[in-house]
This record gives C-alpha cells, sequence and structure tokens, in this order.
C-alpha cells in the first residue's frame, strides 16, 4: 500500500519553523477532523457492536450452518473475529499514529541521556512503547543512544520494550483475549524490559560492544524541534493507518483463519497434555520454539487463542507470545553489527529468562 | 545544485524514499545529486537515529518516517530557495 500523494497530506515544510508563518490557521483542521470524526467513529462502535449477531445470523441463517457443526464454529469465528480485530487495528492505530506524533527518538534520548541506571531502565522501557521504532532502525539508534550517554543497559531496555510492547500486539490481545490479558502482557513486557537492561547494566559490558561505536561521533541530527499542528498529527494517524494496517491486514486474515480452524476442528484440551499447567518443560520449550520463529504479533496471536481455548496454559502462551514477538534471530543478525556475539548471547539469554519466569509465574497463579 | 542523500540500510522505507526523492525531482526539474548512505557508521555520523533519513544540503530534514512525494518537493523547494537567498 502506498501513500501517494494524498490530498491535504502533511503540508510542505512540517519540519522547520521557518514554514510557521506561512500557516495563519494552525488549528482550523482540528475542528474539521472532529466534525468529521464524531459521526465515524458514532458509525464505528454501532457496526462494532451488531459483529457477533451479524455473524451468526450470516453463519446459521444465511447459510444455513449448524450452529454445532464443526464447519459452522469455524466459519462464524472467523466471520465474528476478522473484522472485529481488523476495525480495533483501525482506531487503535489511529489513536497510536496521533500519539507517536509527540514522540520523536531524539525527545526519547534527550530524556535518558545521562540517567542513573534503574530509574533509566523504567523510563527507557516506558518510552520505548510510543517512541516509533522499527527494526532496521536498531543500529543507528542504538549507536545514537550510547554515544549521546545513555547507559548501555538503558539502551537495552528500550531496545527490548520497543518492538515487544506494541500497539499491534495490545490490540490483538484485547480484541481476542479481553482487557486483562492485554494489561498483563503491557505489565509483564515491560518488567522484562526493565529487568534485562538492569542487569546487563550491572554486570558492566560495555567492553563487549564494538569498539568503533563509542569512537563514533554520532551527529546532533536535526537542529530544531519538529512543531507539528494538530492537522499535521491527525494526518500523521491516518499515515499510521495505510503503513500499518496496511501491511498487517493479511497476517490477520491468515492468523484468524488458521485459528478459526483449530477452533472447529482440535478437540477441547487437546492441548493440555503439551501445553498445559501440569508440563513443567513446556514454558522453556514455548520459548526455545518461539525465538527462531519470525513472525509478527497479527499472526501469532489468533493462533496463540485459539491454542489456549483448547487447555494451553496463559503461562505458556505469554511465554511463547513474547518469544515470538519481543525476540527474533534477523533481530540478532542485525544487532551483531554493533554487539559482539557474547553480548547478543548475554541479551538473548536474559531476555529468555525474563520470559520464562513470566511463564511460569502465570502458569502458577492463574 | 542541491546534494541530496537518503540513509537507510535498506529496508523497505528506505528503497521506497530514493524514489520518491527522484520522482519529487524529477516533477520540479531540480538539478541535485543524489546519494544513498547505507554504512551504519555513515548513518549514525550524520546524526539520524531513525531510518529512513533525509539529508539535504548536509542538513537532516526528515528521519523515522516516509514522506509523500509532496512533502519531499517541499523540503527540496525550501532547500532550493534557502540557497538562492543568500
Amino acid at each position: 500500500m502506498k501513500a501517494q500523494d494524498v490530498p491535504g497530506a502533511l503540508s510542505a515544510g512540517s519540519g522547520g519553523e521557518t514554514t510557521q508563518a506561512a500557516m495563519p490557521h494552525r488549528n482550523s483542521g482540528l475542528g474539521r477532523f472532529l466534525l468529521m470524526g464524531i459521526p465515524v467513529l458514532a458509525l464505528w462502535i454501532a457496526v462494532y457492536w451488531i459483529l457477533e449477531p451479524a455473524s451468526k445470523w450470516i453463519t446459521f441463517d444465511l447459510a444455513g450452518m449448524a450452529a454445532d457443526s464443526r464447519l459452522g464454529m469455524a466459519v462464524q469465528f472467523f466471520i465474528f473475529e476478522s473484522p472485529k480485530v481488523l476495525m480495533l487495528l483501525l482506531l487503535v492505530v489511529f489513536g497510536v499514529g496521533i500519539l507517536r506524533s509527540f514522540f520523536t527518538a531524539e525527545r526519547t534520548r534527550r530524556m535518558l541521556a545521562g540517567k542513573r541506571e534503574s530509574v533509566g531502565n523504567v523510563l527507557a522501557a516506558i518510552l520505548g512503547v510510543p517512541t516509533p521504532f522499527c527494526s532496521c532502525s536498531a543500529v543507528p539508534l542504538f549507536i545514537g543512544f550510547v554515544t549521546a550517554g545513555v547507559p548501555l543497559g538503558v539502551t537495552l531496555s528500550f531496545l527490548v520494550a520497543s518492538p515487544m510492547v506494541n500497539e499491534v500486539a495490545l490490540v490483538l490481545l484485547f480484541g481476542l483475549f479481553g482487557w486483562k490479558v492485554a494489561a498483563i502482557y503491557a505489565g509483564t513486557g515491560l518488567a522484562i524490559a526493565i529487568f534485562a537492561g538492569f542487569v546487563i547494566g550491572k554486570l558492566k559490558l560495555e567492553g563487549w560492544v564494538e569498539e568503533w561505536v563509542y569512537q563514533t561521533a554520532a551527529g546532533s541530527g536535526m537542529d530544531g524541534e519538529e512543531h507539528l499542528s494538530w492537522k499535521e498529527r491527525i494526518q500523521a494517524g491516518l499515515q499510521a493507518v495505510r503503513d500499518i494496517v496496511g501491511r498487517v491486514w493479511p497476517y490477520v486474515l491468515v492468523g484468524i483463519a488458521i485459528g478459526a480452524g483449530i477452533h472447529g476442528y482440535v478437540p477441547v484440551n487437546a492441548m493440555a497434555q503439551f501445553m498445559g499447567k501440569s508440563a513443567w518443560w513446556a514454558v522453556p520449550a514455548a520459548v526455545l520454539v518461539g525465538v527462531p520463529m519470525y513472525s509478527n504479533a497479527a499472526g501469532i496471536i489468533p493462533v496463540v487463542q485459539a491454542l489456549m481455548e483448547k487447555g494451553a496454559a496463559l503461562g505458556t502462551v505469554l511465554a511463547f507470545m513474547m518469544a515470538v514477538i519481543g525476540l527474533s534471530l534477523p533481530e540478532a543478525v542485525i544487532l551483531r553489527k554493533v554487539l559482539k556475539p557474547k553480548l547478543i548471547a548475554v541479551y538473548f539469554g536474559v531476555v529468555a529468562l525474563g520470559i520464562m519466569v513470566v511463564g511460569y509465574l502465570f502458569n502458577v497463579l492463574f | 545544485m542541491l546534494d541530496i542523500k537518503v540513509a537507510g540500510p535498506g529496508c523497505r522505507n528506505c528503497i521506497e524514499l530514493e524514489s520518491r526523492v527522484k520522482q519529487a525531482l524529477e516533477e520540479l526539474q531540480a538539478d541535485a545529486t543524489v546519494m544513498k548512505i547505507t554504512d551504519y557508521q555513515d548513518i549514525a555520523k550524520a546524526g539520524i537515529l531513525m531510518t529512513p533519513g533525509l539529508i539535504i544540503n548536509g542538513k537532516v530534514v526528515l528521519q523515522g518516517k516516509l514522506p509523500t512525494v509532496g512533502i519531499v518537493k517541499g523540503y527540496i523547494a525550501e532547500a532550493a530557495n534557502g540557497k538562492s537567498e543568500k
């Protein structure tokens, strides 16, 4: 999906202060968007509420499938869950897009530079969530952070939290599991990021960073802050919807289709034996299987949700999701440019350990 | 003549930005050298934290997002005008 020249897209010189004078009606866009936004939101809510009865009506009345048949269950699951999750994605990604326009990597770096380790780890993990991040930025970000005086452990807290706790994962968890699991995931994800960064900071592993990193005189980047109007922030939200939802929707549909298959065809409690609470080895196995798997949250969460319905334990499922989303081999390969293999091993080891602790904890608690 | 650099290790957005810069230059019929910075060390030296980054005449004008062709044109026009005023 390409964001071509859309009428009314971000006005030309959004980065410079000089252009401000040329835009006298800076807030005129906000009113118009609110005027349009409220009916759209009302429509959204109305459609969202009728999704479940509509999906049942289409499957069982219109198509005439039996409500207790396997095919019927799978089809109804798919017809209900896929528009539901896509609608949630549209709304949340739009909101997060606006939120993100307040956070830039540079502002985050300024807030983290020179912070003490413990406070810095917490702040870095929290800022990792709203600060925009993509894995190909991991290396320049790493260099920019450590050379600006952000401690190594604090930088790593950021790098763990940013991919693991992301809006797509949270939406899917909220939509398919409910708000409690979404909150647990976000909370424990942040805790792991804080813990891993703190431990690595205490181990004093700066020597395991490639030498050239600290010798690089990283530039100061953009001069001057970006001042965005509300209109521009709303457009940033729409842009995020085009970019993110445009990219992940096929994964969501495939994930939900597989989930629907499991939902309809796998017998209840089939997973209890290997992913249930009683299997002590399930948590480490879930992490070991999860790390090399490279999938995004959109593809993996619907599958995992269906597994949980069939008897897999919450802790095991959480551990698997975190390992898939938070740790990936391509990321290790990218980070190898700046970290020596020993440090990558420690980094992955500590994060994996944190994930396993969370897995066991939830298997015991729930 | 403008000196434009696109910073990025070769991810999807970086390649897309380069093609949008070229399209913008074509539409404006502006004269510029377009270079890619792909080495991580050079990207960091340029002060880019998030890719893709757009550098015009040594100044980072944008990073961490993919601008539309229209926005790129704005930056190019701004840089070109700023230069002629000096």
